[in-house]
């Protein structure tokens, strides 16, 4: 017996399921400047929305808030579409940037920086992609060490492997270097509090260039979802598909990363939802990712603000909370999907 | 600007399906280091199924691969209407063959008429992406693989043979005239055998060139016009099934003996009284 959430449906029109999650991304969006950050209740904030309230509610609502939420549809829709792009091209399910150590190659090519001089606010979002690039190229290369027997649990296994690697030689690096650990240890949790506007925009170019290769590249990764020899009988050049995807996933892993640090399981859960919902085409998977991986990654931020007031849990511990056991049921399900 | 580009295409291949031609030159082809096929010449007869068979291991289907450009030669060239088929766009050459291998596998939940979708790929773009005869290419695959039934079901809950024949409607909504098939009747039972071989005979008269490793040597005498022997990366035999299929031959390929008789309703040789040979 298959549960419910490793099931695939049928193709399913995509507005069906794309406008609900508009709709539900605009009012988790609507929530999450309502509640949390600074001492404004959700009435004042309301009225701060439609700019009747007191001008510390409106302060805290558009400077605060605003950009907080504006992170987190950013993070959501790069990490979301980040990780269908990774489960497409791996043809495997639990082929996540977190899972896979792209994410941690991108936090130890910043920490490294960070150690070499460099500081925090300039030129993290091309290191973080560097180093996500780097993770993306050792993980492929163990997904085809793999062989013919395609167990998509040994990927996940090598990208454990390479995460817990990168991850301590992250700490080890922050041991020798104070002013480096003091500058990144919040940000090492994931978390997408106090992040600015600018740093938004230093992410736009490359998110132009993604969503530009995505789209190019959607059809042709498609059918590589029927395997190399299909595509290649298609007029299909799977190497480059690979290739142009792999660049996709890290300029998107690398620019979430530098806004956000790494937030762990949004890969893995945005895409199996989207597939619950629309079926196994990876262009509508994609199209389904980008409104529900912010709708996940902003309400788990409102979350985090919530739980443990006055303080906040850092973005990435909820995740992990929330995405380790999602994890744990899809793998000990009998049978995975096949991708 | 269009006109110029689709004259320049024309002239590199043909467009009339019965000149089309698929050959190899010379072709050596490579598994890592091993070689499994040197120096080989071979051409496809137009318009005929041709049936390639052969002991396991004796490299059918990786000259299969080699003429689809999916395995690249280490040596000679494959020509597609006389062009060097590497040279070719292979979005290009995917309009004049098509290819479905062996152990294919899709994703969970696609539908039939999704899969057959996919066919249409080497005559869309990016910014074509469905056009009226893509349409059209569709329903013609549905009819001749007789899946318009079927077309809204999952793939994966299909009985093997209906599968095998779904596989087969994407290549026919291809429209090529060349299809090659590696052991398209593998892992079915005999009716599903049937029901995929027919299909081939069908598309066959439709004018396609088509080329098939097989496994089964009855079959392959019963629905080839032209028969392949190939041992050991080498080609012992061509020609019709009537005149390669002898005892000798069936005791070289497979190392059995047998008798050869007639059969009565259809005049393609058949196997009977098998035996290994003692060593």
């Amino acid at each position: 017996m298959i549960p419910w959430f490793n099931r695939i449906p049928a193709q399913r029109s995509l507005l069906s399921a794309l406008v609900p999650a508009v709709l539900l991304l605009a009012l988790s969006c609507f929530l999450s400047l309502l509640y949390g950050a600074g001492a404004v209740g959700p009435l004042e904030a309301f009225k701060a929305l439609f700019n009747q309230g007191s001008a510390d509610a409106y302060f805290v609502v558009s400077e605060l808030r605003l950009p907080r939420t504006l992170v987190g549809l950013f993070v959501g829709i790069s990490l979301g579409v980040a990780g269908a792009l990774m489960q497409a091209v791996a043809r495997n399910p639990l082929a996540e940037p977190g899972l896979l150590g792209v994410s941690a190659g991108s936090t130890f090519a910043v920490a490294l920086a960070l150690v070499l001089g460099a500081s925090a606010a300039t030129l993290t979002v091309s290191v973080a992609q560097i180093g996500a690039l780097v993770g993306c190229f050792c993980v492929i290369t163990a997904a085809r060490m793999q062989g013919q027997n395609r167990d998509p649990i040994r990927l996940v296994l090598a990208g454990a492997a390479l995460s817990s690697l990168l991850v301590a030689l992250t700490s080890l690096l922050l041991l020798y270097d104070e002013r480096a650990a003091d500058e990144i240890r919040f940000w090492v949790t994931g978390s997408v509090a106090g992040r600015g506007l600018e740093q938004l925009y230093a992410v736009i170019p490359s998110m132009i260039i993604a969503a530009l290769a995505t789209l190019y590249v959607s059809r042709p990764l498609a059918s590589l979802a029927l395997g190399e020899k299909v595509a290649i009988g298609l007029g299909h050049n799977p190497g480059r598909i690979r290739l142009i995807v792999i660049v996709c996933v890290a300029l998107l892993v690398g620019a979430a990363v530098a806004v956000a640090g790494p937030v762990a399981f949004i890969g893995l859960v945005v895409p199996f939802a989207a597939r619950a919902l629309v079926g196994p085409d990876i262009r509508r998977t994609l199209w389904l990712c980008l409104p529900i991986g912010p709708i996940v990654v902003i309400n788990a931020d409102t979350l985090s603000r919530l739980v443990a007031q006055p303080a906040e849990m850092p973005l990435g511990v909820l995740t992990a909370i929330v995405g380790a056991p999602v994890l744990l049921a899809i793998v000990r399900a009998r049978r995975l999907p096949t991708l | 600007m269009a006109s110029i580009m689709q004259k320049n295409k024309q002239t590199l291949l043909q467009t009339d399906p019965l000149d089309t031609s698929l050959s190899a030159n010379n072709l050596s082809l490579k598994h890592g280091k091993a070689h499994i096929i040197d120096n080989l010449d071979v051409a496809l007869p137009a318009g005929k199924v041709t049936a390639i068979v052969g002991p396991n291991g004796c490299g059918k289907s990786t000259l299969l691969n080699g003429l689809s450009r999916v395995h690249m030669p280490s040596g000679g060239e494959v020509l597609l209407n006389g062009n060097n088929i590497h040279r070719v766009p292979s979005k290009e050459v995917a309009r004049y063959l098509a290819l479905l291998p062996q152990d294919t596998s899709a994703p969970d939940g696609i539908s039939v008429a999704e899969l057959i979708r996919f066919g249409r790929h080497p005559h869309q773009s990016l910014m074509q992406q469905w056009a009226m005869d893509d349409q059209q290419a569709i329903a013609y695959a549905l009819a001749a693989a007789d899946l318009n039934e079927l077309k809204d079901r999952q793939l994966d809950t299909l009985s093997g043979g209906q599968r095998q024949r779904a596989w087969i409607a994407m290549s026919i909504a291809q429209e090529t005239p060349l299809l090659l098939l590696d052991e398209p009747t593998s892992a079915l039972d005999l009716g599903h055998q049937i029901e995929v071989f027919e299909l081939i005979r069908h598309l066959s008269q439709e004018g396609k060139t088509i080329a098939m490793v097989v496994h089964d040597l009855p079959s392959a005498c019963r629905y080839a016009d032209h028969i392949i022997a190939m041992k050991g990366g080498k080609i012992i035999t061509q020609g019709p099934p009537k005149d390669v299929m002898t005892k000798a031959l069936v005791r070289e390929l497979y190392g059995i003996e047998c008798d050869l008789i007639e059969d009565p309703m259809t005049g393609s040789p058949i196997l009977i009284n098998i035996k290994r040979v003692k060593a």
